[in-house]
C-alpha cells in the first residue's frame, strides 16, 4: 500500500507496532515520533501483538533512558525517540543496555550537538557521540528507508541481542513527506517472529527465577567479562544483511549492509552514509552516463562497522576514495567514517583483494542541514582526480581559513526532465506549507505519481517565512535536496519577492504566481527595477491574484492557503484542470469537514471565487521603473552587521565564508534593531490628547516597540512633521514634553497595548489612548519619528521612579524586537529585567523559547544602552541553566573578592578615601549603584597610572566591584521538569542568584508537550486526555527552604506586584525564584486575550499572586504575602476560553467536567493553605540559618 | 395530596419544571435541581449557530503559530480544531438522564433545516425523553412578511417531528400577530406542548458608555400576566400540553399558571436568584396552599380561571371578553 507522510511517520508507525512500551522526552526533530506514539496509544491503537503500547513522557532524555532501560529489564519491547542533546544524556544507560546485551532500537532523527551555538537541524553529530556504546548504528537515507530500516533494526536487535541505534537525517528526512510503499503487519511478523519477542522476555528480572544483573566488578575479571560480548557483534553485520535480503525478496527493496552504486571498474569512489548517500547514487549515476568511472558506496551499517563487506563491495579498480562525514571531531586527525574506512581499507577485509591501498581523502558536509548537492558531489570526485587531492576536505562552504573547501559547480541539475519541480514562498500564518502538504497528498493519492516535500522556515517565532520545496513525478523522488531550476515559482506574499530567493530558485521559462493587491494591469509598475528585469531575463509566466481579499470575501480570514492551492492547480498543469479543482473541493470537504460545514463552505467558495480573479499578467520587453531594492541595513549600521548579518538576513548567509565568523560563538548585542521586519499590516498608533502617559502600555508591550521620553520642550524644534508629543503630566516639570514614540516597523500588531490601556475616549469605548492602525500609511513617517526620538535625551536612571510602572517606561528596554510570537507572554517580563538591572546583569538562559527568540540567528534582540553597557548572556543547555547561572554568581563572587582585596593592597597608591568609599558602598538604589559607577571610573583612571602585577590584577577584575546581578531565565520545562534537580539545588546554595521562570505551563518551543507545570485538566502532547495530576507547586516547595525569596506574579493582573518582586527578588542577598505567569500560543487563546486570561487565571484562584520574602522573617513579620484578593471568578470562567482546556469538553466531556470539578477544589484547597500560611507567626516559617550565621 | 401530572405524555412527579439555564449545564447541576425536587429539567439550550462560532474558533486557534516555526509545527494534539460538535451537549444529555430519575428534556436552538433534525436525532438516540425546540429568529430584515416568519416555525417542527419519535415541544415568543392562531397551527402540525413564552435578549444601551449592550436580564413576576393571558385562553383549545415559562418567582406564581391552565410551571429566573434549593421552597408553598384552599389534586384546579371552554362560541362575546381583562381588578382576570 502507498502512503504519502514524512520520516519521522514512516519510522514510528513501524516502531510502535513493534514495542509495548515508549519512554520519551520531546526534542527536535524527533519530537514527532514520540507525539505520533502518544496519540495511537491514546486513540487505543495496537501494536502487531494486539497490545495497546504505553507511551510515558519523562523528565528528561536521561529519565526516559532510566525508565527504558527498567523496562527493558522488565522484559517489555521498548523503544524511545530523540536526537542532539537528548541523546546524549542517553550515553549512560546506552553503555549499560550494551554490556547487558539488551534488545531494544533507539530511533533518532539525528541533530547536530550544540557547540559553538546550539542548532536544531540534521547532522551525525549526535550519532556519532555514541558509536562506542556498543549499540549498532543502522542509517537510513530516505523516507522509504526509515520505515523499512526500522523494522530490520527491530528484527536484528531481537535475533542478536545487541542494541540498535537507527537513524536517519534530521528534517531532511524525518521532516521530509515522500511516497512511499507501506510495509504490512504480516511483514513485520515474517521478520520479527514471537519467539524472538518470548525469548526477550525470558531475559528479564522475575522473582520467580531470580538473579542479579548489573553487579561491581573488579580487576580479576572485568576485562574478561567485557570481551564476552564479541561473537555477538562479529555475527551482526550478517544478520542484519539477512534481515535486508528477506525483506528485499518480500518487498522488492534490496539493500545491504554497505551498497555499492556506479561503474564496475570505478576509479574514483565517495563513500557517503544518510540522505547524503542518495545524492551520491544519483550523481554517480549521472556521471556514469556521461563516461565517467566513478562509483558511490552507501554505508547502511555503521556500527558494528562491516569491513569486509565495505572492502568487498568496492569494485577493484578503485584508487582514489573520499569518504564524506557529516560530523566534525574538531583534533581528530579525520572524522569517524573515514577513519573507519581507512582502517578497513588498511585491514584489507578478508586479505583476498591484495596489498595495493587506494588513497583516501575525508571530508566534511552538511553540517546542520547545510545541502549536499550533485554539484558538490561532482566537485569531490574533481577533487579526487587532481594530482594530489587534499586529505582533508570540506563541501558546501567557503572555508577560506583554513583552505579545506573544493570548488564545485552549484548549477550541476540531474533531475530527470520528467520531474515537476515546484517552490512556494509564504508566511508561517498564511497556511502556506500546511497547503502544500495538502497538494503533496491529493498527488501523492495519484495512481503512478510520485510526490516529496520539504518545508524550510526561518528562525522567528512571528512574521516567519516558508519555504516549500515540491518535486512530483512518475518515478520514486530520490532527492534529498532542496529544489532549484523550479517550473513553478509561488510567492504568496508580495514583500517576499525582493528575496534572491524567490526568482533565484525560479527556472528559465518558469510560472510565477504572485499574491498581491494590486490589479493585474498595474502589477508590474510596482515591481523594483531588478525584479523586472530578472523576469524578463528568465521568461517568467506571471499570474497575479489577490489572495488576501478573495480568502477574506470567503470568510477565511487571513489564510490565503486555499486560494493559492487552487490557483496552482490551475495554472501548473500538474494535473488535468478539471481534474485537479475536483480533487482540491474532494480534499477540502476530507480535511475540514471535521471542523464544521461553515469552514468547508468558506473554502469552497474559496476556490470559486479564486478561479475566476486569477489572472495572467502579459510582460514588456523591457524594464519600466527605475526603483532600486531598498539596502538590506541602514548604512550606518555596524561593519559588521553590514557585511555578516545582513547577508544572514536576505538568505544569503550560505555564501559566508569561514572568515566571517566568529571563532567561538560570539556574536555582537544588538543587531534585532537592524532588522526592519515589518511583519504586522497593523501597527500601535499612539493618541497623545486621551494619553495619560501611565506607561501600562510599554510595561507590557512584548516586543520593546512602544518607547517613552520626556524632554525640554525646546528640543521639539527640529522635530520631523507629525511627531507627536504632549505636556509632561508631572508636577514640578514645567516646559517639559513627553512623547511615546511606536517603533511601527518592528510593531506585531499583537494589541496588548490596546488591552492595556486604561482609557477610552469619551463616547468611543473602543478609542483608546493607543490603538491599531494600517501600517503602510504611516510607516514612512514612523521610521523618521523613530530616527528623531532617538536623539531625545535617555532619562537619567538615578531619576527615573523605579517603584512604579509609569517610571519604568522611561527605563530603556535592553531586550527589543525579539522574533517571539506576536504577543507573546514571556518577552514583556525579560524586557523588565533588561529595563531594571540590564545594565549590569548576566543572563544565563535555559534552552526554550527564551533562548530561542533571545540568541537565534540572524539577529538578536538582547542590546546595550548608549553607554555600551547591557545584559551579557549565554545558553548553555537545557538541563544544566541553574548551575550554569550559579557558575556565573560563583564566578562573579570570586573576582569581587579578588578586587576587593587588591583594592585594599593599593590603598595608599590609589588613595584611601576612594578605596574606602568603594568597599563600603552600599549598593542597592540606582543612585547608588551610579556613585559606585563614577567611583569605579576614577579608580580605573588612578590605576592606569599604577604600575606592578598588583593594579594589573585589579584592572582585570574591576568592573566586578559594581554589584553584578545573576539572572537565571527559563521556562517550565527546565524549571520544574528537566533542570528542576539543578535548580533545587541552586535554590538551596544560598547563593545571590535571581531566577525568572516563564511558566507557560507547557513545552512551548517544541511544540507544547505537557511539563509538570501543566495543570490538572488542560489537554497537551502526551496528555491528550487531561493531565490528571495537579501542577507542582514550586513557590511552596522553594519556600520550604526560608532561604528563598520567592514570588509569584502576572503582569496582566497586576504589573505593579510584578515590579515590586523583580526588584525584592534583585535586592535581596541570596537566591530569589520568580516565578511568572506567561500566557502562551499553546494555551489555545487569541493572543490579544493574553493579559486578560492573566486576570482571569488570578481572580479565580488558579494563579495566587504571593511574594515569600526572607528578610521579613528576620524582623519578626510574616514573611508570607498573599497579594491577590480572594477568588471571585469560577475556575471555568477563566479556564472556558482556552483551547488546552475546552478541546477536553468536545472530545470527553465526562472527564472534563470531573477534572474541571477536581480543579476548582484544588483551587479552593491551595487558597485554604496560602490564606493560613499568611496568617502565620513569623517562627512558623523555616529559619534563614544562613543570614543569622552572618 | 399528589402534584404528579404529565406534560406532552411524560409522566412528572410534579409540575415544576427546571427550564433551561445555566443550571443545567453540568450533571451536578442537573443533580441539584432534581435533588430540589422539580419534576423535570430542561437542559440548556444547544445553540448550532454557537457551535458553529465554536468550530471556527478553535479551528483558527488550533491552527495559529502552526506550520511557522521549524521547533513546533503545531501546538495541540491532532484532535484541536475538530469541531467540537454536540459531543458535550450529548454527552451531558446521557449522563445526566441516567444520574436522576426526573424526565430530562433536551433543548435544541437551529439554524440550518439539516441542523434541526441532525441535532434532535442525536438527542434523541443520546437518551432524550422529549425535545424543547427553542425557535428563535431575531429582527434583521424588517420587510420579512409575518406569514413566512409562521411558517418557518411550523416548518421547523415539522422537520424535527419527522425526524424523532419522541415528544417535541415549541418554545414560543409571543410577538405574532396572532398568538393564539400560531398556537393552534403549531398544534396542528403536530407539536406534543407549546411552553409560553420565550424571553429574548434583546439588546439595551448603554448610554454612558454608549455602546450596545445585552438587554436580557431576569424576569419578575409582572411579567407572568402575557403567557398567563394566552395559557388561560389555550387551556383545553389544543391538543398539546401548555409550559408556562417567565415571572415565576414564588409559589403564588405557580399556582396562578396552573389556574390559569398550565401543565406545567417553567422556572429559571428564580432558581438563578436563590439557587436550585429555591424549587423546595416553591412546591413547599404550592403544597401549602392547595393544602390551605383544599385542592387535593391537580386536576381539581388546573384551568379553573381558564377561558371556559366549551361554550358556544356564537354566544360567547370574545372581544368582551377580552376588553373586560384590560379592565384591573374590575374581573376574575384582572390581576393579569
Amino acid at each position: 500500500m502507498r502512503a504519502t507522510l514524512d520520516g519521522n511517520e514512516a519510522a514510528a508507525t513501524v516502531a510502535y507496532r513493534l514495542n509495548e512500551v515508549c519512554c520519551i522526552f520531546p526534542i527536535t526533530p524527533s519530537s514527532p515520533m514520540a507525539e505520533l506514539a502518544d496519540e495511537w496509544s491514546s486513540r487505543r491503537r495496537t501494536n502487531l501483538w494486539g497490545n495497546i503500547p504505553s507511551v510515558v513522557e519523562m523528565q528528561s532524555e536521561g529519565g526516559a533512558a532510566g525508565a527504558l532501560h527498567g523496562a527493558l529489564q522488565g522484559g517489555a519491547l521498548t523503544t524511545t525517540f530523540t536526537a542532539s542533546q537528548g541523546l546524549l544524556l542517553m550515553i549512560p544507560n546506552m553503555y549499560k543496555i550494551a554490556g547487558e546485551l539488551t534488545s531494544t532500537v533507539f530511533h533518532v532523527a539525528a541533530r547536530s550537538l550544540a557547540a559553538q551555538a546550539l542548532s536544531i537541524f540534521g547532522d551525525h553529530s549526535d550519532v556519532m557521540a555514541v558509536r562506542q556504546t556498543g549499540f549498532a548504528l543502522l542509517a537510513s537515507s530516505s523516507v522509504q528507508e526509515a520505515h523499512d530500516l526500522a523494522l530490520v533494526a527491530q528484527a536484528a536487535t531481537l535475533e542478536t541481542r545487541v542494541p540498535f541505534l537507527h537513524f536517519f537525517d534530521g528534517f531532511r528526512t524525518s521532516h521530509e513527506i515522500s511516497t512511499i510503499e507501506l510495509l504490512g503487519d504480516d511483514d513485520l511478523t515474517a521478520l520479527v517472529p514471537e519467539e524472538l519477542v518470548h525469548a526477550h522476555r525470558s531475559r528479564a528480572l522475575s522473582p520467580e527465577h531470580p538473579f542479579v544483573r548489573g553487579t561491581s566488578q573488579n580487576p580479576d575479571v572485568y576485562f574478561q567479562a567485557r570481551e564476552t560480548v564479541n561473537p555477538f557483534y562479529a555475527r551482526t553485520p550478517s544478520v542484519v544483511q539477512e534481515l535486508m535480503s528477506r525483506l528485499g525478496e518480500r518487498t522488492g527493496r534490496h539493500r545491504h549492509v554497505v551498497d555499492y552504486t556506479g561503474h564496475p571498474e570505478a576509479e574514483r569512489v565517495v563513500v557517503v552514509m544518510g540522505s547524503g548517500s542518495a545524492t551520491a547514487r544519483a550523481t554517480v549515476e549521472h556521471l556514469v552516463a556521461r563516461g565517467e568511472r566513478v562509483g558511490a558506496l552507501t554505508v547502511r551499517l555503521y556500527r558494528p562497522f562491516p569491513a569486509g563487506a565495505l572492502v568487498d563491495a568496492l569494485p577493484r579498480s578503485v584508487a582514489r576514495i573520499a569518504v564524506l562525514d557529516r560530523t566534525k571531531e574538531p583534533g581528530s586527525i579525520g572524522e569517524p567514517l573515514f577513519l573507519d574506512v581507512l582502517a578497513a581499507i588498511a585491514g584489507n577485509g578478508d586479505g583476498s583483494r591484495g596489498s595495493a591501498i587506494p588513497l583516501v581523502i575525508g571530508g566534511r558536509y552538511g553540517l546542520s542541514s547545510k545541502e549536499l548537492t550533485p554539484g558538490m558531489i561532482a566537485g569531490v570526485f574533481d577533487e579526487l582526480s587532481r594530482d594530489t587531492p587534499r586529505r582533508q576536505l570540506t563541501v558546501g562552504i567557503d572555508d577560506d581559513v583554513s583552505g579545506t573547501s573544493i570548488a564545485y559547480d552549484p548549477s550541476l541539475d540531474i533531475e530527470p526532465a520528467g520531474t515537476f519541480k515546484a517552490a512556494f514562498f509564504g508566511l508561517g500564518s498564511d497556511g502556506t506549507v500546511g497547503a502544500n502538504k495538502n497538494t503533496i497528498k491529493i498527488l501523492g493519492a495519484e495512481a503512478g505519481l510520485y510526490a516529496q516535500g520539504y518545508f524550510v522556515y526561518d528562525s522567528k517565532k512571528s512574521g516567519s517565512q516558508t519555504v516549500s520545496h515540491l518535486r512530483f513525478g512518475a518515478e520514486p523522488i530520490d532527492a534529498p535536496y532542496l529544489v532549484e531550476q523550479a517550473r513553478f515559482v509561488g510567492c504568496h506574499q508580495l514583500g517576499l519577492l525582493e528575496r534572491p530567493e524567490v526568482l533565484g530558485r525560479a527556472a528559465h521559462g518558469a510560472t510565477l504566481l504572485l499574491n498581491c493587491p494590486y490589479p493585474a494591469e498595474d502589477v508590474w509598475g510596482t515591481l523594483a527595477r531588478p525584479i523586472q528585469e530578472q523576469m524578463l531575463e528568465k521568461a517568467i509566466q506571471l499570474y497575479v491574484i489577490d489572495a488576501a481579499r478573495i480568502a477574506r470575501e470567503a470568510g477565511l480570514g487571513g489564510r490565503v492557503n486555499t486560494v493559492l492551492q487552487i490557483c496552482f492547480f490551475a495554472i501548473s498543469g500538474v494535473l488535468a484542470r478539471d481534474d485537479a479543482i475536483a480533487r482540491v473541493r474532494e480534499s477540502i470537504e476530507k480535511s475540514y469537514g471535521r471542523r464544521g460545514s461553515r469552514i468547508v463552505e468558506a473554502n469552497l467558495r474559496a476556490v470559486d471565487r479564486a478561479l475566476e480573479a486569477l489572472a495572467r499578467v502579459e510582460l514588456p520587453t523591457k524594464a519600466t521603473t527605475t526603483r532600486e531594492l531598498a539596502p538590506v541595513v541602514p548604512e550606518d549600521a555596524p561593519e559588521f552587521v553590514r557585511r555578516v548579518t545582513a547577508a544572514m538576513m536576505s538568505g544569503r548567509g550560505d555564501e559566508l565564508p569561514v572568515s566571517a565568523l566568529p571563532a567561538d560563538g560570539t556574536w555582537p548585542s544588538g543587531t534585532a534593531a537592524y532588522e526592519k521586519r515589518n511583519i504586522s499590516e497593523i501597527v500601535a498608533a499612539w493618541d497623545p490628547d486621551l494619553c495619560i502617559q501611565c506607561g501600562n502600555c510599554s510595561f507590557v508591550c512584548p516586543h520593546g516597540v512602544i518607547r517613552s521620553s520626556y524632554y525640554e520642550t525646546s528640543r521639539l524644534q527640529g522635530a520631523p512633521r507629525g511627531f507627536q508629543s504632549a505636556p509632561l503630566r508631572e508636577r514640578g516639570l514645567p516646559q517639559t514634553s513627553y512623547t511615546l514614540q511606536i517603533y511601527a516597523e518592528d510593531c506585531t500588531g499583537c494589541a496588548l497595548c490596546v488591552e492595556a490601556c486604561p482609557v477610552s475616549a469619551p463616547g468611543e469605548p473602543d478609542r483608546k489612548a493607543i490603538n491599531l492602525t494600517d501600517r503602510e500609511p504611516i510607516v514612512s513617517a514612523a521610521r523618521e519619528h523613530v530616527a528623531f526620538f532617538e536623539t531625545l535625551p535617555v532619562a537619567e536612571r538615578s531619576r527615573v521612579d523605579f517603584g512604579t510602572v509609569r517610571g519604568t517606561q522611561f527605563l530603556e528596554p535592553l531586550f527589543e524586537f525579539s522574533g517571539a510570537c506576536a504577543g507573546c507572554g514571556e518577552t514583556p517580563y525579560i524586557k523588565l529585567l533588561s529595563q531594571l538591572f540590564g545594565d549590569r546583569a548576566v543572563v544565563a538562559n535555559a534552552t526554550g523559547c527564551s533562548s530561542i527568540y533571545g540568541g537565534n540567528l540572524p539577529t538578536t534582540p538582547w542590546t546595550t544602552n548608549a553607554d555600551g553597557r547591557g545584559p551579557a548572556w549565554s545558553n548553555s543547555l537545557f538541563e544544566d541553566n541553574a548551575e550554569f547561572g550559579l557558575g556565573l554568581r560563583l564566578a562573579a563572587d570570586g573576582q569581587e573578592g579578588i578586587a576587593r582585596r587588591r583594592l585594599a593592597e593599593l590603598r595608599d597608591e590609589v588613595g584611601s578615601e576612594l578605596v574606602d568609599a568603594i568597599l563600603g558602598a552600599r549598593q542597592l538604589t540606582e543612585s547608588e549603584l551610579q556613585a559606585q559607577r563614577d567611583r569605579v571610573a576614577e579608580l580605573v583612571r588612578r590605576l592606569a597610572g599604577i604600575d606592578g602585577p598588583v593594579a594589573t590584577d585589579l584592572a582585570s577584575v574591576v568592573d566586578h566591584l559594581v554589584r553584578r546581578s545573576v539572572w537565571i531565565v527559563g521556562g517550565d520545562g527546565w524549571a520544574y521538569d528537566i533542570g528542576a534537580g539543578g535548580l533545587d539545588h541552586v535554590l538551596a546554595s544560598g547563593r545571590d542568584v535571581n531566577v525568572l521562570v516563564l511558566d507557560t505551563e507547557v513545552y512551548s518551543n517544541t511544540g507544547g508537550q505537557m511539563s509538570k507545570a501543566t495543570p490538572l485538566g488542560a489537554v497537551a502532547k502526551f496528555a491528550a486526555a487531561g493531565k490528571t495530576v495537579e501542577k507542582k507547586d514550586l513557590a511552596l516547595q522553594a519556600i520550604a527552604y526560608g532561604s528563598v525569596y520567592v514570588a509569584r506574579v502576572a503582569m496582566g493582573a497586576d504589573p505593579q506586584q510584578t515590579l515590586r518582586a523583580f526588584r525584592e527578588a534583585e535586592a535581596y542577598d541570596g537566591p530569589s525564584l520568580v516565578i511568572a505567569y506567561s500566557h502562551c500560543i499553546a494555551h489555545g487563546i487569541d493572543m490579544r486575550d493574553g493579559l486578560d486570561q492573566q486576570y482571569r487565571a488570578v481572580a479565580s484562584g488558579c494563579w495566587p499572586l504571593l511574594r515569600y520574602d526572607p528578610m521579613l522573617r528576620a524582623t519578626g513579620a510574616n514573611p508570607f504575602l498573599l497579594d491577590s484578593p480572594r477568588p471571585r471568578l469560577a475556575l471555568t470562567d477563566y479556564t472556558r476560553r482556552e483551547l488546552r482546556y475546552s478541546m477536553l469538553e468536545s472530545s470527553d466531556p465526562a472527564e472534563a467536567e470531573r477534572l474541571g470539578a477536581l480543579a476548582q477544589a484544588a483551587v479552593a484547597q491551595r487558597w485554604d493553605t496560602y490564606e493560613e500560611m499568611a496568617t502565620r507567626p513569623a517562627r512558623r516559617f523555616a529559619a534563614d540559618a544562613r543570614k543569622e550565621h552572618r | 395530596m399528589n402534584l404528579a401530572t404529565t406534560y406532552m405524555g411524560l409522566a412528572l412527579r410534579n409540575p415544576l419544571v427546571a427550564s433551561a439555564s445555566p443550571l443545567s449545564r453540568t450533571v451536578d447541576g442537573v443533580h441539584r435541581l432534581a435533588d430540589a425536587g422539580v419534576g423535570a429539567v430542561v437542559l440548556y439550550s444547544l445553540f448550532e449557530e454557537e457551535l458553529a462560532a465554536e468550530a471556527e474558533r478553535q479551528s483558527w486557534i488550533a491552527d495559529a503559530g502552526s506550520e511557522s516555526f521549524a521547533e513546533s509545527l503545531s501546538y495541540f494534539p491532532s484532535a484541536a480544531g475538530e469541531e467540537p460538535g454536540p459531543r458535550r451537549y450529548l454527552s451531558l444529555l446521557e449522563r445526566a438522564s441516567a444520574a436522576v430519575d426526573i424526565p430530562v428534556i433536551a433543548s435544541l436552538n437551529g439554524v440550518s433545516p439539516g441542523g434541526w433534525t441532525g441535532y434532535a436525532r442525536a438527542m434523541q438516540e443520546a437518551g432524550a425523553v422529549a425535545i424543547e425546540l427553542n425557535i428563535y429568529y431575531p429582527p434583521s430584515d424588517p420587510r420579512v412578511p409575518g406569514r413566512q416568519v409562521e411558517q418557518r416555525h411550523v416548518d421547523v417542527l415539522e422537520r424535527v417531528k419527522s425526524a424523532v419519535t419522541v415528544p417535541v415541544a415549541v418554545k414560543l415568543n409571543p410577538y405574532f400577530s396572532s398568538t393564539g392562531e400560531m398556537a393552534l397551527r403549531l398544534d396542528e402540525a403536530g407539536a406534543d406542548a407549546l411552553v409560553l413564552f420565550n424571553r429574548f435578549a434583546h439588546l439595551d444601551i448603554d448610554p454612558e458608555t454608549l455602546t450596545v449592550a445585552p438587554g436580557l436580564g431576569l424576569s419578575r413576576s409582572a411579567e407572568a400576566r402575557l403567557p398567563r393571558t394566552w395559557i388561560a385562553l389555550l387551556h383545553r383549545r389544543l391538543r398539546a400540553s401548555l409550559a408556562a415559562s417567565t415571572g415565576v418567582e414564588g409559589p403564588e406564581d405557580v399556582a396562578k399558571y396552573l389556574l390559569a391552565g398550565a401543565d406545567v410551571v417553567m422556572t429559571t429566573s428564580s432558581l438563578l436568584r436563590h439557587g436550585p434549593a429555591h424549587a423546595m421552597v416553591l412546591l413547599d408553598g404550592l403544597h401549602a396552599w392547595m393544602q390551605r384552599r383544599g385542592f387535593a389534586d391537580l386536576g381539581e384546579l388546573r384551568g379553573k380561571l381558564a377561558v371556559p371552554y366549551g361554550v358556544d362560541e356564537a354566544t360567547h362575546e370574545r372581544a368582551g371578553y377580552v376588553a373586560a381583562m384590560q379592565t384591573a381588578n374590575s374581573t376574575m382576570y384582572g390581576p393579569w
